[in-house]
């Protein structure tokens, strides 16, 4: 295995063009260095994007949020304006391993580790957010649902990587939420991970992203249900539309962490907290 | 196999080793540097026993690569008892019997240690939270949380 620490997105994508073996980037390493250890896929490259300026910095311009590539789960709860102004996304990033984990583990990491339960992504559907694809050719913009096409599988193709994360700028009645359920308080993947993305207008709904983690292929965006809340004042009506729809959307497996049964019903239960807990957030005065 | 030389920063002491781009700081550290302390349990980021900080963040040794300490600043569990005098941490685990087969201790030392430098007034939940990456097959964990809010107490009262 050959170790690199380019110094810029353009090296390490030439990098990862030239290698016509595995290639795999390292950031946090939460996924990659457990892969490389129990022996189920060992990388004949690996490029250390740790060295690229820029990558460790959280910043805010008039286009939103910028999240650096290699960002801890605990930079971004650290980070006050962000948890204040996506309470979601950081929630859903925090909720991914332990103390320790979270000292390393990234959102991108979670993004293209390709999990179907990886707690980030939905909630980075929800948020609208988008990645910066760096190739051979230039770069592209990439909405977050495009990324996982199936479990540990990426559009990214060969040479690609993702360079920067964006999140959109909040206005004043916005929030996000994100629930997931596990059978244990900590320390466990999804059984079903819920992000909700609201904006209201004298508390009615205008505005809202509904996506679900652990119950499909990939993370699923979920326009119908989104629909049943539009309009609303999250009443009782809308709450049980939104998780009907909810529940509809799910193409579950069995495993040992839950059935088919249980997760698509787990799922509606979850949107309608979820929605809640979002709606709630942006009624109250920021 | 090239190795690779690496500079880095041990308990404020600066060391040099040749690894494998394959080997992880865990293995590093107990192989080439002879710091025994941080454990390997599980290898994949579950259990906690090699708990180091990597420029004062709590990580998992063994998800990290020796190549990685190149220019940072590791602490393990050694660098916390000043010389021959225990950390009031190390006394108060002792004193409530907080370890048995001491496995799990090297690293629970190490992140609850990050813990009160960050919050020297956890509440329980909070303490039991952040050690929920640190597994202990022995004590069942109330005599660690017992320790580590009565090190609290004893360090705010202190200070």
């Amino acid at each position: 295995m050959d170790y690199h620490k380019p110094g810029s997105f353009e090296e390490a994508t030439e990098i990862a063009n030239n290698n016509n073996g595995i290639t795999r980037f390292l950031a946090g390493g939460t996924d990659v260095l457990v892969q490389l250890r129990s022996d189920v896929l060992t990388p004949d490259v690996l490029i250390d994007m740790k060295h690229i300026e820029g990558v460790k910095d959280i910043s805010f311009d008039d286009d939103g949020w910028h999240i650096g590539i290699a960002v801890s789960g605990a930079e971004m709860s650290e980070h006050k304006q962000l948890t204040k102004e996506w309470p979601g996304v950081v929630e859903a990033m925090d909720l991914i391993g332990s103390t320790q984990v979270q000292g390393r583990a990234t959102l991108v990491g979670n993004l293209c580790n390709g999990s179907p339960a990886a707690d980030a992504v939905p909630s980075l559907i929800a948020a609208r957010a988008q990645v910066t694809v760096t190739g051979h050719n230039g770069t592209r913009t990439v909405n977050v649902e495009d990324i996982p096409v199936g479990p540990g599988k990426t559009s990214l193709l060969k040479g690609e990587l993702v360079s920067a994360l964006h999140l959109p700028k909040r206005t004043k009645n916005e929030a996000d939420a994100y629930l997931r359920f596990i059978p244990r308080t900590e320390m466990d993947i999804a059984v079903v991970g819920c992000a909700v993305n609201l904006e209201i207008e004298n508390d009615v709904i205008i505005n809202a992203r509904v996506s679900l983690g652990a119950v499909a292929p990939t993370a699923l965006l979920l326009k119908t249900a989104a629909e049943k809340i539009i309009g609303s004042k999250l009443d009782d009506n809308a709450l049980d539309q939104l998780a009907q729809e909810a529940s509809k959307a799910c193409k579950p497996i069995n495993d040992k962490r839950g059935t088919i049964k249980f997760r698509t019903h787990v799922a509606g239960v979850l949107a309608k907290r979820t929605a809640k807990i979002a709606y709630d957030r942006a009624r109250a005065v920021r | 196999m090239n190795k690779i030389h690496v500079n880095t920063e041990v308990n404020g002491d600066d060391v040099e080793f040749l690894c494998d781009p394959r080997e992880t700081l865990l293995d590093a550290l107990r192989d080439q540097l002879n710091l025994t302390g941080a454990k390997e349990g599980c290898g994949t980021g579950d259990c906690g026993a090699c708990s180091i900080t990597l420029d004062d963040r709590l990580v998992c040794s063994c998800l990290v690569l020796g190549v990685e300490a190149e220019g940072k600043r590791i602490g393990t569990v050694e660098g916390i008892a000043n010389g021959e005098d225990l950390h009031p941490l190390q006394q108060k685990f002792i004193e409530y019997a907080a370890l048995q087969c001491g496995i799990c201790t090297p690293g629970i030392l190490v992140a609850t240690e990050a813990l009160l430098k960050k919050t020297p007034d956890p509440t329980e939940t909070q303490v039991r939270y952040w050690l929920a990456g640190n597994l202990c097959r022995c004590t069942g964990y109330d005599k660690i949380i017992r320790a580590v809010m009565d090190t609290a107490r004893d360090l705010r009262e202190n200070s």
